[in-house]
């Protein structure tokens, strides 16, 4: 009998908890796949931690063969940044959703970004709550339907969807690595991923890399129309590349700082 | 490594908050997570000036509950973790406090109580009794020391750590305002000299070995699908607690036997209760005092025999009966009354509790 060729798991993906536990459709899985291959290519397993978040990421709390914390909603970062703190030959990786990132967690992530913490930060973007039943996210687009928006997103009441990469590439000092990925584009996310984790590892600065992603569960689309939304009107809104690389000079109206403060 | 930060016995005259930065020095804390909030920053303060000294580290987050979770992360690592927090910034703490208590992280966390509810005031309360022992979605599994004197904040600041990481239940070290700015004579020592080991810290991340081949990988969760998983969880955590509760348990007490008035006080206002109970026994009044030491787990096997013989039970506290509620529930059944000499976010003096005493009698 002929068995199809299957796609290779990431050595540091843990065969004992697959198949994962997320939805058909869903783009944990591909997210995750991408992190394997990079910290694979890069032979980092015995010293890397992985901390997830709450919400759907959490379901990867015994996905990989790493020391893994799963830790509360939006707290992922201050978590981890403890740890890296404590014990700096370790390389942190802070994995969460869009609502931990930039609704719950935001004063962490505007704070890590400015202190430039050595954390590798993968935010998944699908523009809704998903594990609490679909709610408006931070990044649902204008006129979006979801549970708490059921006529649509009105910008006008409720603003417009937030740009993470965008707010961490204006505000982090510089040897920061900024990106954003999509699961359309495992190859070139897996990149931007191992250069988030490098940037880590030479002890650059931080490292985001939000991951567009899809959840045709809450979205309740089909195959077709989940990578339509996806690669049509997600990347249009959301643009896929990189931000901020760390040889870059940030923004020009981010000033060198100063020697010294004032003299008492 | 640097050189021991104490070699001997050394006194000294210094704030409470200067004792804790010393007292955390002196038990080999690795690093200290801190947010600003009065009465607490000194503690900060000092650490940040003494720390580079003896290659301790120093983070300062972007609020309380980055305070609280970093500090987690860094017990996390097996380092000897701790932070310092007061009022509203203890509400905050309470969230990562509670991922301590369900994952049995050996978190230190100093308190010192500022006024409350609210904002309230920088100065001084007991107000924050209910919050450090039983805030948070959970249980109250913790270990709260409540010291009375500088003495006793240099001692129980070391023992939180060893008390932490021998029963993996977070622990504070309750203080106050009045504590923490007050100067008086105290003496620092190396634990060591004194026969105190302190105790192994070992990481629950980042252990050595290849994961997932040499072995297993560190899985470590707070989130459980099933009823019975958390409760089995629980009722396992609550029984460790309820075993260790007698060991971890301590008091004070003096002339407290067949007392026609025993004073219960804890913290601070004890040393009030314990002059006024002098004094009265002076002017043949029969008064006893009784500090609780560990706020939780509290020493109810100690109370109940004494309060069983007293005529007369007066808990004195700067709070509004958060203490009293504690003896009442330890005392449940018992007939002796119990009144409340409640002054919250008010200092009390040796001379209202011998009022309060008299006024019993």
């Amino acid at each position: 009998m002929a068995i199809a060729a299957q796609p290779q798991m990431p050595r540091v993906w843990r065969a004992e908890s697959k198949p994962h536990k997320f939805c058909p459709g869903c783009g944990h899985g591909i997210v995750l796949k991408a992190l394997g291959e990079a910290v694979d290519a890069l032979g980092i397993q015995e010293r890397t931690i992985f901390g997830c978040d709450i919400g759907c990421s959490l379901l990867s709390w015994d996905f990989f063969n790493l020391d893994t914390i799963q830790t509360h909603h939006g707290r992922t970062t201050p978590v981890l940044v403890g740890i890296k703190r404590a014990r700096p030959e370790l390389v942190v990786v802070s994995y969460m959703g869009d609502g931990g990132a930039y609704a719950i967690g935001a004063q962490h992530l505007v704070s890590s970004a400015s202190r430039n913490d050595l954390v590798t930060i993968i935010v998944v973007n699908n523009t809704v709550y998903a594990m609490t039943g679909g709610q408006m996210a931070p990044t649902t687009l204008p006129g979006q339907k979801t549970e708490t928006t059921p006529y649509g997103r009105d910008v006008e009441l409720t603003g417009r969807p937030m740009l993470g990469p965008e707010l961490v590439a204006a505000i982090a000092p510089p040897g920061a690595y900024v990106a954003r990925g999509s699961v359309a584009n495992v190859v070139q996310l897996k990149n931007y991923i191992q250069k988030g984790l490098e940037n880590q590892i030479q002890g650059r600065g931080i490292a985001f890399i939000e991951a567009l992603s899809s959840c045709p569960t809450n979205w309740r689309t089909n195959a077709a129309e989940t990578w339509r939304f996806l690669e049509k009107e997600m990347s249009a809104y959301f643009p896929v590349g990189e931000l901020r690389t760390p040889e870059e000079k940030p923004a020009a109206r981010l000033r060198e700082v100063p020697a010294h403060g004032p003299k008492p | 490594m640097a050189t021991k930060p104490i070699t001997g016995e050394q006194r000294a005259f210094m704030t409470g908050n200067e004792v804790v930065a010393w007292a955390a020095l002196a038990a080999g804390a690795d690093i200290m997570y801190g947010y600003p909030i009065t009465p607490q920053n000194e503690i900060m303060h000092y650490w940040t000036r003494m720390a580079p000294k003896y290659e301790r580290a120093f983070l300062q987050t972007e609020d309380e509950i980055s305070a609280g979770f970093t500090t987690v992360g860094g017990v996390l690592a097996g380092k000897r973790a701790f932070t310092a927090t007061a009022g509203p910034g203890n509400v905050l703490m309470q969230e990562a406090m509670a991922m301590a208590e369900m994952m049995r992280l050996p978190t230190v966390v100093v308190v010192t109580q500022r006024g409350g509810p609210s904002t309230a005031t920088v100065i001084y309360s007991q107000q924050e009794l209910n919050l450090t022992c039983f805030g948070g979605n959970g249980e109250g599994l913790r270990i709260v020391y409540s010291p009375a004197s500088h003495d006793e904040l240099f001692t129980y600041v070391i023992k939180a750590f060893n008390s932490a990481w021998k029963y993996r239940f977070p622990t504070f070290v309750l203080g106050d305002g009045y504590q923490s700015k007050m100067r008086e004579p105290v003496t620092l020592f190396d634990p060591e000299e004194r026969g105190i080991n302190m105790e192994v810290c070992r990481p629950m991340v980042g252990l050595p070995g290849l994961p997932g081949e040499e072995r297993d990988p560190a899985h470590l969760r707070n989130t459980y699908n099933l009823e019975d998983e958390l409760y089995q969880v629980l009722t396992d955590s609550i029984r460790e607690y309820e075993a260790m509760a007698s060991e971890v348990a301590e008091w004070d007490a003096w002339s407290a036997d067949e007392a026609e008035v025993l004073v219960i006080a804890h913290g601070v206002v004890s040393r009030a209760a314990r002059a006024a109970v002098e004094a009265l026994r002076q002017g043949g009044v029969q008064a006893g005092y009784f500090r609780s030491i560990t706020l939780r787990p509290f020493p109810v096997d100690a109370l109940r025999p004494l309060a069983s013989r007293a005529r007369h039970l007066l808990v004195v506290e700067s709070a509004y009966g958060q203490l009293q509620r504690l003896v009442q529930a330890s005392l449940y059944g018992l007939e002796t009354p119990v009144s409340g000499y409640l002054r919250p976010g008010m200092g009390i003096t040796p001379e209202e509790v011998a009022r309060a005493v008299h006024s019993l009698i």
